[in-house]
């Protein structure tokens, strides 16, 4: 910390007890940010454990192997990802301090997000036609549940990507605003991993049941 | 009628005027006291002029000590409505024998001990510590207030929502009657059909967002903001115990969120997570929320302990015994609340291997437990003890909580656990360490921290009072309940057969009555500490000689804690100025940065009680127009980048100038 060098010695009898110039404590916000979204990262944590408790219970009806088509689902991880990608290079740019640049890495991060969700509701209404709805069995209910959480944080990632593009927008890459796109990117990210999970256990694992 | 069934239904949901309890003569009697009460109070605000002040001073307010009150306040409106719910309870079963059935029809009494539950963990005893810690650490560590002010504002206000919510249930529908768990399949929809659940889900949901909040902001405080030289082991044990029972908020209250969201969805949705059909598990439930619940009471007791080292040190003018010893102990108690969940349910039949795991992992926690308990002794031991009031409270819970800490270790043999499971002997476990431990902590932090905060010291004969009434109330109330476990009576009864058993139960009601007297001790002593506060002013900010940063401000501290941050060189950092002479500094004030208040906390709190309020309720419309108005008030908020301001050298000269004479005058 900076402020270490600002301690005065003194003699050893009557050192300093406080400091003469204003005290500035590093900012918390990442921090906070972090453990929040560890605290999400539990929420998934839960999700994943009822998928591992109940994923077998089918109640007669369909598995993952009479439902998953791995084609969509290589596509969608493949939106997520390169999602993540792009939002790296908005990162890259906003460090040189190029506004422009920025946003457009942010409009296409935003716009694989939107291809994500679109693609996911597409195999829910698909899934949904053939029947197998979140009622039907307690796999169905962990399985839609596991994934839709998944969704409802992109699709949330999605309208703050907005926000923060119209902040930049009027503000410019002001400190506040870059702090709140790297808290953004953080958010993305973590939303990158858990998706892995979620590919691997859910649809890979299931495929092959 | 020209209005149609349908138009009512998508307007109302399913509220009708069925909901409104006209039927319950004790709700209606309640309903007109709270009412009167209520509009009584309004008017005296109104006839005193004094909306103005509460919005800007308090309602808005981001000071972190400000919030720490008001949480102590709703703490204590909560802890009535709580102990009225136990009274009743007490009264019904010293009533119910034979064919005497008591005053109160099973649907009612159902719902009393699930409230009761519900509001003593989730809204008193959580508000309590959070309160304390709020108002504490920042000025323990030589901060000038929490890493996010806002945050912190908003997490009260979303509290004190869920508070509201369980109030409203009282008047409008009904509360769960599951047992303060809610374990289905009987919370699920087929069993728990009506709104009691819902709300129950709600306000817990609501609340839980502002504990998990408030538990991220009271970390990266204590982790980002401690003064200069505050390396981790010269933080005081409170901020320890804090910062650990926010790890343990952290990393526990999101599992209670998911968990009540699955059984949300069960409920609306149809899905299966939990029922008895479609391949659902009932365990599951269990299992999640114990892997909350668990870690949950060493969230209540560990600010407990830190309150009581720092009590123990500063009564007895001497150094915490094993300062280090009590800081590794509260970690690993830490880690290890995680590793016990399972000992709530030892008769789920997990099978001889897991219930053993699970015993000894129970039995493990007592070690670092009983060091602490070593630790105070040593305190004590050749220390000049001063028996003021928060000693006391320390005296009594050693005492305490070391016979709930023994029963807790029957408990947790898992064949002995086989018979007493369910049983009374449980209920007297936990309240056990509850009240002994977290209750008496909070009474003594309260008495300990109350002059800092307003500037005069408790009277201390009201405090005795409460003290001695709360004690020994709580042996007669729950030493009965040991007996009654013993013969093998269960929880949650409300008539018994068995006419021999009927004394302890009319012994446990007269210690509900003494303890009924503690807590009216207690408010008195607010009241009659609050006329005679000239003679119990205290001007030094130091009345306790104590040992920790808080102590070196004034009482109560300026809006700025510091007005020039301290540095820190030795453990009890206050203590180690005091003896080497530090002379509190007179000019060469700054310009002190600090955060504005804002009124969107409250705001976007009302409009989660509206939204949960509707989803109870089933009027969409309305949830729907609440969750849109909640993401752009939120968005909104965000937009407002003007959120800090200076506090102008020449103020703080002024404020320090008059503490100069203050102290001048008082030497």
């Amino acid at each position: 910390m900076s402020t270490h060098t600002t301690i005065t010695p003194g003699d050893a009898d009557t050192p300093m007890f406080y400091l003469a110039e204003e005290h500035h404590p590093e900012n918390g916000t990442l921090l906070g940010f972090w453990i929040y979204l560890m605290s999400d990262c539990l929420i998934f944590a839960v999700l994943f454990a009822m998928y591992g408790v109940l994923g077998r219970s089918y109640a007669a009806g369909p598995s993952g192997a009479d439902l998953f088509d791995l084609t969509t689902v290589a596509i969608n991880t493949a939106m997520l990802l390169f999602s993540s990608i792009t939002y790296g290079f908005a990162m890259l740019e906003m460090e040189k301090g190029r506004q422009g640049p920025t946003l457009v890495w942010l409009v296409i991060t935003g716009l694989f997000g939107l291809a994500f969700v679109g693609l996911e509701l597409t195999e829910f209404a698909h899934l949904f036609h053939e029947g197998a709805t979140p009622q039907r069995s307690a796999f169905l209910s962990s399985f839609f549940t596991l994934v839709a959480t998944h969704g409802l944080h992109v699709s949330f990632g999605i309208v703050w990507l907005i926000t923060l593009m119209v902040q930049v927008v009027q503000k410019g890459l002001i400190p506040e605003n870059k702090r709140r796109l790297m808290c953004l990117s953080m958010f993305w990210h973590f939303l990158d991993v858990v998706w892995i999970g979620v590919f691997t256990f859910v649809y890979l694992m299931g495929s092959l049941r | 009628m020209s209005i149609s069934p349908d138009l009512l239904t998508f307007v109302f949901g399913r509220l009708t005027f069925e909901a409104l309890p006209f039927h319950e003569p004790i709700l209606v009697a309640t309903f007109a006291v709270v009412a009167l009460g209520g509009a009584g109070l309004l008017a005296l605000l109104t006839y005193l002029k004094v909306w103005g002040y509460l919005w800007t001073e308090w309602l808005t307010t981001i000071d972190h000590k400000k919030i720490g009150v008001m949480y102590i306040i709703m703490a204590v409106i909560m802890l009535v409505r709580g102990f009225s719910d136990a009274i009743m309870m007490r009264l019904q079963q010293a009533m119910a024998f034979g064919d005497a059935q008591g005053y109160l029809p099973p649907e009612h009494y159902d719902q009393i001990f699930t409230a009761h539950g519900v509001i003593m963990i989730f809204f008193v005893a959580m508000p309590l510590i959070t309160g304390l810690m709020n108002f504490v650490v920042p000025l323990q560590i030589g901060a000038r207030d929490v890493a996010f002010p806002f945050l912190n504002n908003f997490s009260f206000w979303m509290t004190a929502g869920g508070a509201v919510l369980v109030m409203i249930s009282l008047f409008i529908g009904e509360f769960a009657k599951t047992g303060w768990l809610a374990y289905p399949p009987l919370s699920g929809i087929a069993y728990s059909p009506g709104v009691g659940v819902d709300y129950y889900i709600w306000s817990l949901q609501i609340a839980g967002v502002g504990t998990l909040l408030s538990g991220v902001n009271l970390i990266a405080t204590i982790v980002k903001m401690r003064a200069p030289g505050m390396t981790l082991m010269r933080m005081p044990i409170f901020t320890w115990t804090a910062l650990c029972s926010n790890i343990l908020i952290v990393a526990s209250f999101p599992v209670l969120t998911a968990t009540l969201v699955l059984l949300s969805l069960d409920r609306y949705v149809g899905t299966n997570f939990f029922t008895n059909d479609f391949g659902g598990s009932a365990m599951m439930y269990v299992n999640l929320i114990w892997i909350w619940g668990h870690p949950e009471v060493y969230i209540l007791v560990l600010p407990a302990f830190g309150v009581f080292s720092e009590v123990t040190a500063t009564f007895c003018g001497k150094r915490l015994f094993g300062y280090a010893s009590m800081v590794y102990a509260t970690v690993v108690i830490t880690i290890l609340s995680y590793l016990v969940w399972l000992h709530h349910f030892f008769t789920m039949g997990s099978g001889a291997s897991v219930n053993s795991f699970f015993g000894i992992t129970t039995m493990i926690i007592s070690i670092p437990t009983g060091a602490k308990i070593f630790n105070w002794l040593f305190t004590m031991y050749r220390g000049r003890i001063r028996f003021e009031v928060p000693m006391l409270w320390t005296v009594s819970f050693m005492v305490t909580f070391t016979i709930g800490g023994m029963t807790g270790v029957l408990l947790a043999v898992p064949p002995a656990d086989f018979v007493l499971h369910n049983s009374l002997f449980l209920i007297a476990h936990f309240h056990n360490v509850i009240i002994g431990g977290v209750v008496f902590g909070m009474f003594a932090g309260i008495t300990y921290w109350f002059p800092k905060a307003f500037g005069f010291r408790l009277d201390p004969f009201w405090g005795k009072m409460s003290f001695w009434f709360w004690t020994v109330g709580f042996y007669f109330a729950f030493m009965p309940l040991y007996v009654l476990g013993l013969m093998g009576v269960t929880r949650r009864v409300n008539h018994f057969e068995d006419p021999s058993l009927q004394i302890w139960f009319v012994i446990a009601a007269f210690g509900a009555v003494l303890i009924a007297i503690g807590i009216a001790s207690f408010l008195i002593q607010l009241f009659v500490s609050f006329r005679r506060r000239e003679a119990l002013k205290d001007v030094t900010g130091d009345p306790w000689n104590g040992r920790t940063l808080e102590w070196s401000t004034s009482s109560p501290p300026p809006a700025y804690n510091f007005a020039l941050t301290p540095v820190v060189h030795d453990l009890d950092a206050w203590e180690d100025m005091k003896r080497r002479g530090y002379v509190r500094p007179t000019e060469g004030f700054i310009p002190i940065h600090m955060p504005k208040n804002t009124g969107a906390g409250v705001i976007l709190a009302g409009v989660s009680v509206v939204i949960g309020f509707a989803m109870i309720w089933h009027i969409w419309w309305l949830a729907g127009l609440g969750f849109v108005s909640l993401l752009a008030i939120a968005i909104g908020h965000t937009f407002n980048y003007n959120r800090d301001f200076h506090i102008p050298a020449d103020e703080v000269v002024r404020t320090e100038g008059r503490r100069t004479q203050l102290l001048a005058a008082g030497a």
